[in-house]
């Protein structure tokens, strides 16, 4: 039983194809990293999963109840403090007291302070602002979490950080998720599965899944992989390309 | 919900910030001085004169009523246009379509003049309080309409997609989301159509011969009183500025929290 199926995914912008027979499934407790070239589609693939965009053709089934999105910016209300933004997120009408504890929990879990809890977005730095919009996402009660491309603006200390967190929260049993991202480092580090989608959006090109539990690998059996995928792999080449076009 | 010391600490900043304001005023009415002593009386009185004299007005019961007539046209033509425009500028503005078809009426309605309005409205509802109020109402009702029409055209949508990836519901997602960017953007034209709404009541009032202020103005015109004049002239300001400190800025200081937050560190207003 899968958390996500989408089958024969397609859409296009203005008349021009984006996606096109794109299918792919992600299981109950699975992590799922999607990688590919730069501008294939795989925004617009997650925000058609997280039903912000309609599909032009295909379909999705759902079997998760509920799902949050972390999107590349934080996209917090900048008139909220921290401490209200992650509690937008609660739907459920419970105590103003259990309210707090959950949005604490929440806040803690991303590994916010309490006392950054009463600033405003402004008053906190990148790594803050993404991680109340983690925080926000965790808070929600979430089954299912997408990710796109979330930590591309910070520093890699921080970076590290934040995939901790993912780890510890999403797989494993409790939530599924789809984390788009450019870093295979990354998606070797926190992923289950790494799925490449073709440079057209031609549906998905192939995937490989990575060896041992997420939270199990090592820095250097994560170099080694990745490592692997780039150097041997030729379902991998046009992620490499993608490398190359971006800095050139 | 800022706390006690929080709240208090900004009264005492705005009260404070008052101070800067007389300064400000000292100036004008030095300036106003230099003027008197070059025009004489009879053209313009001193300073203290149209004190003395708006002092001898605020005495008489009748003036207050004056004052209360005036202020409460006007008020309740703000508070009309208020509501009709927001509204209508908030339809308009999830419909581009029909903000491309009202945006001609509305330069339309900017272009006749306040003059105009009050020709038309005396022949439509004779002269009363509803061609006073209905004037000011007028006079303010596109800058509202346009305000709201665009706050809401200039909503950051990315903001929208994150509540509808909550599963926020389309009338949650108006009060949470988008209704705090609108009001954003509408306050200070709020203020700006407050100040319209005043000027128009006692220009109404004066043309229509319709009680409040602008009569008293009327009559002091006849009588070539100038301090009277003056007198008026300011108690409407004071009026208008009374309404807007008390009334609009800690509206907008209590949902506009947030702003403080954005000043950086250490730099005084
Ligand atoms: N709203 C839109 N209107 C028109 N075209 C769009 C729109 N959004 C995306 N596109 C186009 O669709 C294609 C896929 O965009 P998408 O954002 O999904 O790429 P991506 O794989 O996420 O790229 P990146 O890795 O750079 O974020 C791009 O060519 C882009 O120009
Ligand atoms: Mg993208």
């Amino acid at each position: 039983m899968s958390a996500l199926h989408l089958t024969g995914i397609g859409h296009a912008f203005l008349g021009r194809t984006v996606l096109d027979r794109v299918t792919l499934s992600i299981g109950e407790g699975e992590l799922v990293a999607l990688v590919g070239p730069s501008g294939c589609g795989k925004s617009t693939l997650l925000h058609i999963a997280a039903g912000l965009v309609e599909p032009r053709q295909g379909h999705i089934i759902r079997s998760y109840t509920r799902h949050a999105v972390v999107f590349q910016e934080p996209r917090l209300l900048p008139w909220a403090t921290a401490r209200k933004n992650i509690g937008m997120a609660i739907t459920a009408n419970c105590s103003g007291r259990d309210r707090q504890a959950h949005i604490v929990a929440a806040a803690m879990a991303a590994a916010l302070e309490e006392e950054d809890l009463d600033k405003y977005p402004v008053q906190l730095s990148g790594g803050m602002k993404q991680r109340t919009a983690i925080a926000r996402a965790l808070a929600s009660e979430a089954d299912f979490l997408f990710f796109d491309e979330p930590f591309t603006a910070l520093d890699p200390a921080l970076r590290r950080h934040m995939q901790d967190i993912v780890i510890r929260h999403v797989g494993g049993g409790k939530r599924a998720g789809l984390f788009i991202t450019h870093d295979m480092a990354e998606a070797v580090r926190i992923a289950h599965r790494i799925v490449v989608l073709d440079r057209r959006g031609n549906g998905v090109l192939g995937e490989r899944s990575v060896p041992l539990a997420p939270g199990e690998r090592d820095d250097r059996m994560i170099f080694e992989t990745v490592q692997h995928f780039m150097k041997k792999d030729p379902l991998f080449r046009h992620v490499e390309e993608l490398d190359e076009r971006r800095a050139g | 919900m800022p706390s006690f010391a929080e709240r208090a600490s900004r009264t005492g900043q705005f009260l404070w910030s008052g101070w800067s304001g007389l300064a400000g005023l000292s100036v004008f009415a030095a300036i106003w001085q230099v003027a008197h002593e070059a025009y004489g009386s009879f053209i313009l009185p001193s300073p203290l004169e149209t004190l003395a004299a708006a002092q001898a007005l605020l005495g008489d019961a009748t003036a207050w009523q004056l004052l209360a007539t005036t202020a409460s046209r006007a008020l309740s033509g703000f508070a009309l246009a208020g509501v009709i425009g927001t509204a209508a500028g908030c339809f308009a503005g999830f419909h581009p379509a029909i903000l491309r078809l009202v945006q001609p009426q509305i330069t339309l309605m900017l272009g006749v003049p306040p003059i105009a309005w009050i020709v038309l409205l005396m022949i439509w509802f004779g002269t009363g309080a509803a061609t006073v109020t209905t004037t000011a109402a007028v006079a303010c009702l596109p800058i509202v309409f346009l305000g709201a029409a665009e706050g809401i055209a200039s909503r950051d949508r990315l903001l929208d997609d994150m509540a509808l990836s909550l599963g926020m519901g389309p009338f949650r997602r108006f009060i949470r989301i988008t209704m705090p960017q609108m009001l954003n953007r509408l306050f200070p034209i709020l203020v700006m159509a407050l100040g319209t709404a005043f000027k128009a009541a006692v220009m109404a009032e004066l043309l229509a011969n319709a009680g409040g202020i602008g009569e008293a103005l009327a009559v002091s015109r006849s009588n070539l009183d100038v301090a009277n004049a003056l007198a008026w002239i300011l108690l409407s300001v004071s009026a208008l500025l009374a309404v807007e400190y008390g009334l609009i800025q800690p509206t907008r200081s209590e949902l506009e929290a947030w702003r403080r937050a954005a000043r950086p560190w250490g730099v005084k207003r």
